[in-house]
């Protein structure tokens, strides 16, 4: 089996780390797996978006045009994406931010405001977890401990006090589910 | 790690002592890496002035022996022909990288596979090749860094790796091989400092006595014919019993590859050929992986260049038609899948 995932917002809100986690979780997990930015003009002062796959098998193509799961952390990424997701995939978008509502009755539209929810929490720039953590309770891609192995990988050693931070917003998200 | 940082670090694992570049989208990293790692494996990792600079500096390096690299983009890759053709001409073992990207011109900062003339037919003037690796994915990066380096040493040929903005940026897992320790002994030729205890070595590509230069090109393409009996390499998936074969290298035939396997999937009788190395193009693995096809689909990330290679390889006894997307424009796996429905009709 195959998940492709596409995830897209601002510059700066941890677009990019986040498919990282995601890559490095199916590392740990033992999966094939494939990590592709963009690195165009958008991503200097637009939207930034990556593409992850996480299979069992050998991966073809690294860029995701049709994907399982999409995180939208902006209207314009939203907009850009809704239409590509793939019947019966799963939506998640950052209210706070995208005030675009969902057209589609084929796929699961989870809307939570992550950004809000963040900097009530003394979170700021978490957002990109929560919503991680959401995505993950809704699939049961990766667990908790995968998570944290990828994070351990992903976060040099001297900045170590981010893991905590992150695997808090990681669960809340995933706690936001009930 | 990156595509881009994975060429860095199997590079100093190959011994590569001397990195010479100069940034530019979409292979910066590679150069970023070798800033930060060069110095403490004992090597030397220098930010040239220009990309000219930076290959006259490799071919300086190469001349006193070590093994030396440079890597660049497209309109970089450009710059650097002159030096590259002085290089084959003073039988230099190098690697030179270009993570491509869409041209002409300045281009945009987007994959694209439209610098396969250039890498294969025509990277500087005279008569010379160089050797030319397409790896697909970031693992065959590495491991094509080490064949370069081994390869260029043994034939003294400068080894082109062809890369393109997709896999330079991709991130995919990764095994390195351990750190190479015995080198070649170039001494025989490499102008290393003789110590007055042998004459001197001199590197060298001015021979204004043209029979001496038509010796020393004719002596080089001798070299040349051991490397198309001997190196070229493909891999053939779906092969056996395909009446299509989809032609693609690089990032075009992981793209071409998920096509295939969804078209087969659904019963039709299409494979994939996937050169590993372009120039010796593998004209036998070609006709082996084609021995079934009626027809024959290449795919590229250009407006056609490699097409023209399989045709001579399958010396036009097989149509071969053509799918390509340019400017920086991937194909998707559907685009290609629709092709493939299209040229064999559905499933049999």
């Amino acid at each position: 089996m195959t998940t492709e995932i596409i995830l897209a917002g601002f510059g700066g809100q941890g677009i990019l780390f986040t498919g990282k986690i995601l890559a490095y979780c199916g590392l740990m997990a033992g999966k094939e797996l494939s990590w592709l930015p963009s690195y165009g003009p958008e991503m200097r002062g637009g939207t930034a978006n990556c593409s992850v796959c996480i299979s069992d098998e050998p991966i073809g193509s690294p860029l995701v045009t049709t994907p399982d799961i999409l995180i939208a952390m902006n209207g314009p990424s939203y907009n850009k994406f809704i239409d590509a997701v793939k019947p019966g995939g799963l939506v998640l978008v950052d209210n706070s931010v995208v005030d675009e509502v969902c057209t589609r009755d084929d796929v699961t539209f989870i809307a939570m405001p992550a950004t809000d929810i963040a900097s009530d929490s003394g979170m700021n720039g978490s957002a990109n977890m929560i919503l991680m953590g959401r995505m993950l309770a809704e699939t049961g891609l990766f667990d908790m401990d995968t998570v944290k192995k990828a994070m351990e990988k992903c976060i040099p050693p001297k900045r170590a006090n981010l893991i905590e931070v992150n695997m808090k917003a990681v669960e809340m998200g995933a706690a936001s589910k009930e | 790690m990156k595509g881009n940082e994975a060429l860095a670090e199997a590079a100093i694992r190959c011994g590569c002592k001397c990195f010479f570049g100069y940034p530019i989208t979409p292979q910066t990293e590679l150069s970023a890496y070798m800033a930060k790692r060069m110095e403490k494996a004992g090597g030397v990792f220098l930010q040239a002035e220009s990309e000219v600079a930076a290959i006259n500096m490799v071919l300086g390096a190469a001349s006193t022996g070590v093994r030396a690299m440079t890597s660049s983009s497209s309109p970089g890759v450009s710059l650097k022909a002159e030096g590259i053709s002085y290089m084959a001409g003073s039988d230099l073992p190098a690697v030179i990288i270009n993570v491509q990207r869409g041209g002409p011109g300045l281009g945009s900062i987007q994959p694209a596979q439209s610098d396969y003339f250039q890498a294969t037919k025509a990277v500087g003037h005279g008569d010379f090749h160089v050797m030319v690796y397409a790896p697909c994915s970031v693992q065959e990066m590495v491991d094509a860094v080490t064949l370069a380096f081994d390869k260029a040493d043994e034939y003294r040929v400068p080894v082109m790796i062809l890369a393109d903005g997709l896999l330079g940026q991709m991130m995919e897992p990764v095994t390195f091989p351990e750190p190479k320790t015995e080198l070649p002994d170039k001494s025989s030729w490499a102008a290393c400092g003789h110590k007055n205890e042998r004459p001197h070595n001199i590197v060298n590509s001015l021979f204004l006595d043209a029979p001496l230069l038509e010796a020393k090109v004719k002596e080089r393409f001798e070299r040349y014919k051991l490397i198309e009996e001997n190196e070229t390499d493909a891999e053939l998936y779906m092969c056996d019993d395909a009446e299509l074969v989809v032609t693609a290298y690089g990032a075009a035939a992981r793209v071409a590859k998920s096509a295939v396997t969804k078209a087969r999937a659904e019963g039709i009788k299409v494979g994939l050929f996937r050169p590993k190395t372009l120039w010796p193009f593998p004209v036998k693995e070609l006709n082996e992986a084609a021995k079934n096809a009626k027809k024959i689909l290449d795919v590229e990330m250009s407006m056609g260049q490699m097409i023209y290679d399989v045709k001579l390889a399958v010396e036009c006894r097989i149509p071969v038609e053509f799918f390509g997307r340019t400017g920086g424009v991937i194909p998707t796996p559907a685009e290609v899948y629709d092709e493939i429905k299209k040229l064999t009709g559905g499933a049999q």
